[in-house]
């Protein structure tokens, strides 16, 4: 038989139904599996007792005929997701002994649907990193290695635990979140699919903020329709955020019909970005003849404002971390610095309690709405956002969909880039624009490059058309047929 | 772009992050580069370009003016640092009259 922690979503859906094994076996294989693989780092607060308490009433559900969508299927849960009773850190020390009591909106849907919860996942400190270098809980490191060469890499960020947890079969499926690219680029490094919808498809109380104009929640999966089940439990309006979307959730799965015939895919000629590697542009133009085999008609869109989003997107994302963050300063919760007077109080816990990439990005941001500076920065980078955004809407009206590489190159080691924040902030550089924008988007793993590591491709969708988005996700993937895992993972 | 150490001496303080000489010094260049970065943000022009601030077309609801929820006291105080009859107890965040 396939070992329990091979399978897929729906395949383990249909074994539980079958009552081929029980949510408690399900559970207890993937906890034994996090054990195996404790060196990732990929969680920071591990709940086996908890998850087998919920794999218990889960089973006791399903033999009641009252099964949820998701009942008894182990998840794990990005640490920027507020739980009920378990710890939540942001990968940040500030948030040192917090324990919330109440849950996020997403994982509450996530466990009326009947998911037992494996864990909570590393990432980079509130969700600010490409490489999750930056987490205080230490690096995750991906379960992908190198053809005969045993550096670590990295799994991406921010949601690199998520991403490395999925991919190394510690659990069936993970939530993320991503602001600037934080689900797309670790999906590609980690060769898994992950989708962040329309901004405003999730709602967004009770996770931990970082750009609240950008953060959109979303998931890791191992394929599509893994996504497409997750992604519909998650979404759905919710009165407690006022940007959440008051619109009909559609049946996500319904939409993987792999009939794209007579779509027409734009393929943005700023996106051919001088210095990637050729394999990534090659996998692009398989990506397209994959498209056109399948009856998609193929035509080339101009989004020219494609090389100030990143530029806009380090604007607009610092500005609204440096407000957000204001509210970690020792008092009410969280990490204190002891000492002194109230200032010092203040400035030495919020010295001591946020790592250096945070402090970069609060600091850039205060320097951006301060006063002399506010027009300059800030409003000017939210007038260059509304061209960006303009641009997608202008080529929609020509095309249903986008497709690019997701990241300029494959995963790079660990402590690679980390001299110069430029080039760490280069790797969003596909998945920004989509971002300021608010677009549903998402990665899917579409090759190998010539060291044996995934590369995944990327579709842009229309607002609130994440049907289209999955659709041709969907037939990426039967046409890449990407069947290769990490050789940490035993198949028997 | 003039972000000297002063200057981000200044920002430290304004988003209240102690920062020692060293620290400042470590920090400066790396934060003056990605100004340079985004400073290419001058050359598009922008003219009659409304700022945009939310991407999704949606007004929120207004909801109805009603208490709906409460009596949840302990989960209140459960992250206090400390507490007593009910109350957060705190350093003192209100400064004295000089």
């Amino acid at each position: 038989m396939t070992k329990l922690t091979n399978l897929t979503i729906s395949e383990a859906l249909k074994g539980l139904e079958n009552k081929d094994f029980t949510a408690v076996e399900l559970t207890q294989a993937h906890i034994d599996v996090m054990a195996q693989h404790k060196g990732l780092n990929a969680f920071i607060t591990e709940t086996p007792e908890l998850a087998l308490e919920q794999a218990k009433s889960s089973d006791k559900r399903r033999s009641e005929r009252n099964a949820g969508a998701l009942d008894g299927i182990p998840l794990a849960i990005k640490d920027l997701f507020c739980t009920n009773n378990v710890q939540t850190t942001a990968a940040s020390r500030i948030l040192d002994g917090f324990i919330p009591k109440y849950e996020s909106t997403v994982t509450q849907k996530l466990f009326d649907d009947g998911i037992v919860m494996l864990g909570k996942t590393n990432l980079d400190e509130f969700a600010m990193g490409s490489s999750n270098t930056t987490s205080y809980y230490g690096n995750v490191i991906n379960p992908w290695k190198r053809n005969n060469d045993d550096t670590e890499l990295t799994p991406g960020g921010s949601s690199g635990g998520s991403a490395a947890a999925v991919a190394a079969q510690l659990c069936m499926g993970a939530t993320g979140t991503d602001t600037g690219g934080s689900i797309r680029q670790p999906a590609a490094f980690c060769g898994i699919s992950g989708i962040k919808p329309t901004y405003g498809r999730c709602s967004r109380w009770g996770t931990i903020a970082f750009a609240s104009s950008l953060d959109q929640a979303g998931t890791f999966a191992r394929n599509v329709k893994d996504s497409a089940l997750l992604l519909q439990s998650m979404a759905g309006y919710d009165a407690k955020d006022s940007t959440s979307a008051n619109k009909v959730v559609p049946d996500f799965a319904a939409a993987l019909t792999g009939d794209i015939k007579g779509k027409v895919i734009g393929i943005p000629k700023e996106y051919r970005i001088d210095g990637t590697p050729k394999e990534i542009i090659d996998l692009w133009e398989k990506g397209i003849e994959w498209l056109k085999a399948a009856g998609a008609e193929i035509i080339e869109v101009s989004l020219p404002h494609t090389k100030y989003a990143l530029a806009t997107y380090y604007v607009i994302a610092p500005a609204e971390a440096s407000s957000n963050l204001a509210r970690y300063d020792g008092v009410k919760f969280g990490y204190r610095a002891d000492e002194g007077n109230l200032t010092d109080m203040y400035e030495l816990t919020r010295a001591q309690g946020f790592g250096e990439e945070v402090k970069r990005r609060i600091m850039i941001g205060t320097y951006a709405l301060s006063s002399g500076y506010y027009d300059a920065y800030y409003i000017k980078a939210q007038k260059v956002r509304r061209l960006i955004s303009q641009d997608f809407m202008n080529v929609f009206e020509k095309c249903d969909a986008l497709l690019t590489p997701t990241a300029p190159s494959a995963a790079f080691a660990i402590g690679e880039n980390e001299d110069d924040p430029i080039k760490m902030y280069l790797n969003d550089v596909f998945t920004v624009p989509a971002s300021l924008a608010g677009l549903p988007a998402m990665s899917v793993p579409a090759g190998l490059d010539k060291q044996g590591l995934p590369l995944g491709l990327h579709i842009i969708g229309k607002p609130w058309d994440e049907e289209t988005v999955l659709k041709v996700s969907g037939v990426i993937e039967d046409s890449a047929q990407f069947k290769n895992t990490p050789k940490i993972i035993k198949k028997d | 772009m003039s972000l000297d150490k002063k200057s981000v001496k200044k920002v430290a303080s304004l988003a209240r992050i102690r920062m020692n000489d060293d620290e400042l010094e470590l920090i400066s260049p790396k934060l003056a580069n990605i100004i340079g970065f985004i400073e290419q943000l001058a050359e598009v022009n922008t003219d009659n370009v409304e700022p945009l601030a939310n991407v999704v077309d949606i007004t929120p609801d207004l909801r109805a003016d009603i208490v709906n929820d409460g009596n949840c006291e302990d989960k209140v105080l459960a992250n206090a640092p400390e507490e007593t009859q009910g109350y957060f107890v705190v350093p003192n965040a209100i400064e004295e009259k000089k």
